[in-house]
């Protein structure tokens, strides 16, 4: 059989855009590194003020496999700490998802819930959940429930947030066409307007997601005495900036993973909304 | 007893930024026999979906009765299947679940509900679409999923809100004759809201002339040409002209009011 059109596109133009594009994200990180080692080796600062890239790279390394002990007691225990900062960040998150979600659907679907709870949740939000920490440490002490709390408060508002405006903002139109097909009430929110309003979810954890990540280290800084935000700060008072840094690039990196987690559960359960979006599959 | 009963039907939208109330339909009668294929004809804003909603019972009217099969209609509900004039399909749903969504709120199992749902996507031609998203396909094809979503619930009364409005000629040609064949097939009650003369004349054997906002019905005629209707016939003509001068009329009754 031989086909009478060819349809496929000019493969080579296409591979080579792709390698580009490989290349060209790691441009900018790369530029930024090189710059900065530069200017650590040209002595303008103490070295133990601004360390070199490869300085932290080594504290890196070593609180990861422990080679020299260059980190101390840190040495070789970076699983350790960043799997207790992970298991507060998904408590929490955990946490905030589930009253989040369950708060906002309630809030944005019933006036009776809209007008009795939205309230006092509205000016429970413009606290700033850091400011929550003197009386999370007298109710819970110094261990991982004040971070535990810290972190649902951080993630809590956005869930709700998104929660309340996809189910306030659902077309009219398809709980028009669901009651024509008789849908009862229960159907009514389970089958159109949750899926309606899972965008919008979507937006508000990968939002909390974030959150989650700056109250954890924010919280082990101060109430908590293990996780990468306590390394960070133990090691600002041994003024070993090395150590700092090496622990905020694990955050940042470990932040970056859990949003690429939750970006790939979204897409696979967004996947219908992929080609209405500009960017379509790419990205 | 008429499948559908309008009895002194007005409906005002009150426009609270505005301050004011607007009257959109005044003291509507109509009646609707069983099987009649009815189409309503009026210019844009005249208020023919807002009738068509409170048949569908998607809005109350501020006063009158509407009866379908003899008893007032409160809600909407699956007796009375309406095409919208936006498709609103569900969009996290292919093309099949879309058509099938009654079947599922009723409980049928996944096997049976793809089983009867492929008969009507035969029906509207959209064989080797059934697992698209409305995403992935044109606004015409959308609008058969809705078409066909209705049909399916074989409902009494079917509404339709310009339904054909998005497609080519070559398909309007196609669905019109299609929609008149399952009329005779099923013997339902068709309620078509269109802006086009000729489109009411091919589909209808009820045509019911709007007059501008607030709408009232200027007159319903009745057109029991035999079908396939043939538009070039003289009795074709003679209707197109005299409903083309009940809305001539109407504008320059506007016109000298002004
Ligand atoms: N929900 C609403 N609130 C306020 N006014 C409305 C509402 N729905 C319709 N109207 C008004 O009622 C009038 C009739 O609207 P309707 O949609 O029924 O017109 P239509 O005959 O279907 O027009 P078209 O042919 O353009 O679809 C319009 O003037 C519109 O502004
Ligand atoms: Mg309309």
């Amino acid at each position: 059989m031989t086909s009478v059109t060819d349809v496929s596109p000019a493969r080579p133009a296409f591979r080579l855009t792709r390698a580009f594009w490989g290349i060209e994200r790691l441009v900018v990180p790369a530029l930024l590194i090189a710059g900065w080692e530069a200017f650590a080796r040209s002595g303008m600062l103490p070295p133990a003020l601004l360390p070199a890239p490869s300085a932290v790279l080594h504290a890196l390394g070593d609180w990861v496999f422990g080679f020299d002990e260059t980190t101390q007691s840190y040495s070789g225990h970076w699983l350790r700490d960043a799997l207790a900062s992970a298991l507060r960040v998904f408590g929490g998150f955990a946490l905030a998802s589930l009253f989040g979600i369950l708060a906002g659907v309630a809030i944005g679907w019933s006036r009776l819930f809209e007008k009795t709870l939205e309230p006092t949740l509205q000016m429970l939000r413009p606290i700033p959940p850091v400011s929550w920490i003197p009386l999370a440490i007298i109710w819970f002490g110094i261990a991982d429930k004040p971070a535990i709390f810290l972190v649902f408060l951080g993630a809590f508002f956005p869930v709700l947030m998104n929660s309340i405006h996809g189910v306030k903002t659902v077309d009219h139109n398809l709980v028009r066409a669901g009651a024509m097909m008789g849908a009862n009430s229960r159907q009514m929110l389970t089958d159109i307007v949750l899926p309606a309003a899972l965008p919008s979810i979507f937006a508000g954890l990968r939002i909390a997601v974030g959150s989650a990540w700056m109250l954890t280290v924010t919280a082990e800084m101060v109430a908590v005495k293990s996780g990468l935000g306590y390394v960070l700060w133990d090691s600002y008072y041994f003024l070993r900036y090395d150590i700092v840094l090496a622990a905020m690039i694990s955050i940042g990196l470990l932040g970056y993973l859990s949003d690429l987690g939750l970006k790939a559960i979204m897409a696979r359960t967004l996947r219908w909304q992929q080609t209405t979006t500009v960017q379509g599959r790419a990205g | 007893m008429a499948a559908i009963e309008l009895r002194n039907i007005v409906k005002v939208f009150s426009d609270k930024r505005r301050g004011r109330d607007l009257l959109t339909l005044d003291n509507i009668n109509l009646d609707i026999e069983a099987n009649d294929f009815v189409c309503l004809l009026g210019p844009s804003g005249c208020g023919k979906s807002t009738l068509l909603n409170i048949i569908a019972g998607f809005e109350q009217a501020t006063s009158g009765r509407t009866l379908v099969d003899g008893k007032q209609v409160e809600r909407p509900g699956s007796d009375r299947g309406v095409v919208f004039q936006q498709p609103t399909l569900m969009p996290w749903l292919t093309a099949i679940d879309n058509i099938a969504f009654h079947l599922k709120l009723k409980g049928v199992a996944k096997a049976e509900r793809y089983d009867r749902a492929m008969e009507f996507i035969d029906l509207v031609g959209l064989r080797g679409f059934e697992h698209h998203h409305p995403s992935e396909m044109s606004g015409g094809m959308n609008q058969r999923v809705g078409i066909a979503r209705a049909l399916l619930m074989n409902p009494s009364v079917i509404l339709m809100d310009e339904p054909f409005a998005a497609l080519d000629a070559q398909t309007k040609l196609e669905m019109q004759e299609e929609l008149v064949a399952i009329w005779q097939k099923r013997r339902c009650t068709i309620v078509f809201v269109t802006h086009s003369v000729d489109e009411a004349l091919v589909l209808g054997n009820k045509i019911v002339v709007m007059t501008r906002r607030p709408g009232r019905i200027r007159e319903a005629v009745n057109f029991d040409l035999p079908r396939p209707r043939d538009i070039t016939s003289p009795e074709f003509n003679d209707a197109k002209r005299h409903i083309l001068a009940l809305i001539r009329e109407e504008s320059t009754r506007l016109a000298q009011a002004s």
